[in-house]
């Protein structure tokens, strides 16, 4: 049923220029060795080759990445802690995608006082400052388990993109199919999932695309001051905390996850701004209006 | 005379806006027979299509059916029903075709399954089904090759396909009453035409009355028996179309078919008429035409004119009914001069 939609990202995809393109690459080559990293990487993330002799060594063939102050093995360390980020941020962005889409085309279906309430419950929530209140509940129970890290994180930062389809999804509701579909007697169930949610879904994926940067820095930061990810379980935050406690004499403990965190959101970040343009029909219409190759409502 | 099929009485429909009370509708009654076709004539902004929205109850906040107004339709009057139970009437016995067939689709589903989905609302007799009934539907409305363009999308198909599809939904389960709002419009004169053409075969094959929508005098005469003309959230004038064309009593009547090219006449500019249609929150006092109007005088800027039966079948909203002799002095509309 979402064929023509999944063909219509797809053409997306292939409408992306060379730099998008190549953050897609970068994108898939690092999720593959995150999600590999048990396979491929030299060591455990928490084996200690040697301490005395084999702490902090500088990068060599042996340990492209050098070792760290604990004798391990920093490149295994950054794919093991790849992994934790990127799953931790890809789950809990899709967590924030799901409740914020459903709750955003609540509020558009049913209009109202509905809508209102649910508004102005939204507005409430989103005056509280999100990394405060994430800071409070881990200083509380940290350390948490991953999941819980991803369920914070998740149902923390799904306000934006529920005002976003709510928005949307208030464009598409005055829709003449809408109406139409309302004429034939579709009920509000089927109103909602049928017909907005498949026409909302672009905003959804883009915001999805940008946020994952946000939260894979959000988990950093949190790790960073000691309330993310625990070790020895490393994350790409955890890492680099740990290697700036000594950064001028192992710079390469901290150096290089943090090029691969800022590689990771430099790369989604480029991905989102160009899904925003390559998917959204109406900056593709603005392209094209702006050549002067097509009329206004081609039939196409 | 047996009752008639849909009876709309009284039927105000109001809209609370921060300018004001639009009165969108205001006060209209009708009738439609079992297989009549009943043309409703007028401007944009004088409540046609609210009147449409209405009888389907698909007016959303901030408007709403004053609570005294009658939809009988088919014994019962529809602002009593439930939701669910009006659920139960829109797109089974009533169905609506909207006037763009480029946005009455939704883009991402193919267009079999939007006509599946009618009956799948409203049967609910599987998926299956529900495919071949509206394969079934495509060939009715005349689409080629129904089967392959069962699987295609809104946008791989032409204006004209477009719209025997919203024909094609909205004829799915033979519904008793069709509205069509503006069917035609958005169409190439030579579609219009195959168009016009195939709702009347379908009203023939099925029995189903039609409230056709529009402002183009033209498309009534081809296919309406009666017509209402509405202006100001009013009924104007009503009469068999034959009556309207031969002898319009209205002066806004008479107006929308000086607007209209006659073919075979002396070359002429078209008449207009000066103006536009006041903002429903704000209708004039008198006659709400009046203003615009050629043979207003000062009781028709002081008194709200009731209908008057010019004949029987034929009523119109006129003073002239009670003071022809005035239609011997037209002047320029007030409008016109200010």
């Amino acid at each position: 049923m979402f064929v023509e939609w999944l063909r219509g990202l797809a053409a997306g995809v292939r409408r992306l220029d060379s730099v998008s393109r190549a953050a897609l690459v970068i994108l898939g080559a690092l999720f593959l060795a995150a999600m590999l990293a048990p396979v491929i990487a030299p060591y455990s993330q928490s084996h200690q080759i040697d301490i005395v002799g084999m702490k902090n060594h500088a990068p060599s063939l042996a340990h492209p990445f050098g070792t760290d102050r604990f004798s391990r093995d920093v490149l295994s360390r950054v794919l093991y802690g790849a992994r934790i980020s990127l799953t931790v941020a890809t789950l809990a962005v899709l967590v924030s995608a799901i409740i914020g889409t459903l709750y955003g085309l609540t509020a558009a279906t049913l209009g109202g006082v509905v809508d209102t309430v649910l508004m102005r419950l939204l507005d409430a929530m989103l005056s509280i400052p999100r990394v405060l209140l994430l800071i409070a509940i881990l200083a509380l129970w940290s350390p948490v388990p991953l999941w819980m890290l991803v369920l914070l994180l998740g149902i923390t930062g799904w306000f934006g993109v529920s005002r976003l389809v709510r928005a949307e999804a208030l464009s598409v509701r005055e829709r003449e199919f809408v109406v139409a579909a309302r004429s034939l007697g579709a009920g509000a169930g089927r109103i909602m999932l049928r017909h907005l949610l498949p026409n909302v879904l672009v905003p959804v994926i883009v915001t999805t695309t940008l946020g994952i940067g946000n939260v894979i820095v959000l988990e950093a930061g949190l790790s960073f001051i000691g309330i993310g990810a625990r070790e020895p379980a490393a994350s790409l935050g955890t890492m680099f905390q740990d290697g700036t406690e000594a950064f001028a004499g192992t710079w390469w403990a901290a150096l290089f996850p943090g090029v691969v965190m800022v590689t990771t959101v430099l790369c989604f970040n480029i991905l989102g701004d160009a899904l925003r343009a390559s998917l959204d029909p109406r900056h593709l219409h603005r392209a094209r209006v702006g050549t002067g190759t097509a009329p206004l409502h081609t039939a196409e | 005379m047996p009752d008639p099929l849909l009876s709309v009485e009284n039927l105000r429909t109001y809209f609370y806006t921060d300018a004001g009370i639009a009165r969108a509708v205001d006060g209209v009654s009708f009738n439609i027979g079992a297989g009549e076709t009943v043309g409703l004539v007028g401007e944009s902004g004088c409540g046609k299509s609210v009147t449409a929205l209405s009888i389907l109850r698909l007016i959303g906040s901030p408007g709403r059916i004053e609570p005294d107004s009658r939809l009988m339709f088919e014994g019962r009057d529809l602002l009593r029903l439930s939701e669910g139970e009006m659920r139960r009437v829109r797109g089974n016995r009533i169905a609506m075709i909207f006037q763009e067939p480029m946005t009455a689709l939704n883009p991402v589903f193919t267009v079999g399954d939007q006509i599946a989905e009618v009956s799948r609302v409203h049967e609910k007799k599987g998926r299956k089904v529900a495919w071949n009934r509206a394969v079934e539907m495509l060939e009715l409305v005349g689409i080629p090759a129904p089967a392959e363009r069962a699987r295609e999308y809104p946008h791989q198909l032409s204006g004209g396909m477009r719209q025997r599809i919203v024909i094609a939904m909205a004829l799915m389960m033979k519904p008793a009453l069709v509205i069509a709002d503006e069917p035609t419009t958005a169409l190439d004169v030579t579609i219009q035409a195959q168009i016009l053409e195939l709702l009347g075969d379908l009203q023939q094959k099925f029995g189903t009355s039609i409230l056709l929508i529009t402002h183009d005098m033209g498309v009534v005469a081809e296919t309406a028996s009666r017509v209402i003309v509405m202006y100001g959230g009013e009924i104007v004038e009503s009469a068999p179309v034959d009556r309207i064309f031969a002898n319009p009593h209205h002066p806004y009547t008479e107006g929308l078919l000086g607007a209209m090219p006659k073919v075979g006449q002396e070359r002429e500019r078209l008449q207009t008429i000066p103006g536009t249609v006041p903002p429903p929150t704000n209708w004039p006092a008198g006659c709400r035409f009046h203003d615009r109007c050629r043979y207003s005088w000062e009781r028709t800027e002081r008194a709200h004119p009731p209908l008057y039966e010019i004949e029987t079948g034929h009523l119109s909203r006129c003073f002239l009914a009670e003071e022809p002799q005035r239609r011997a002095q037209p002047h320029e509309p007030m409008v016109a001069q200010s």
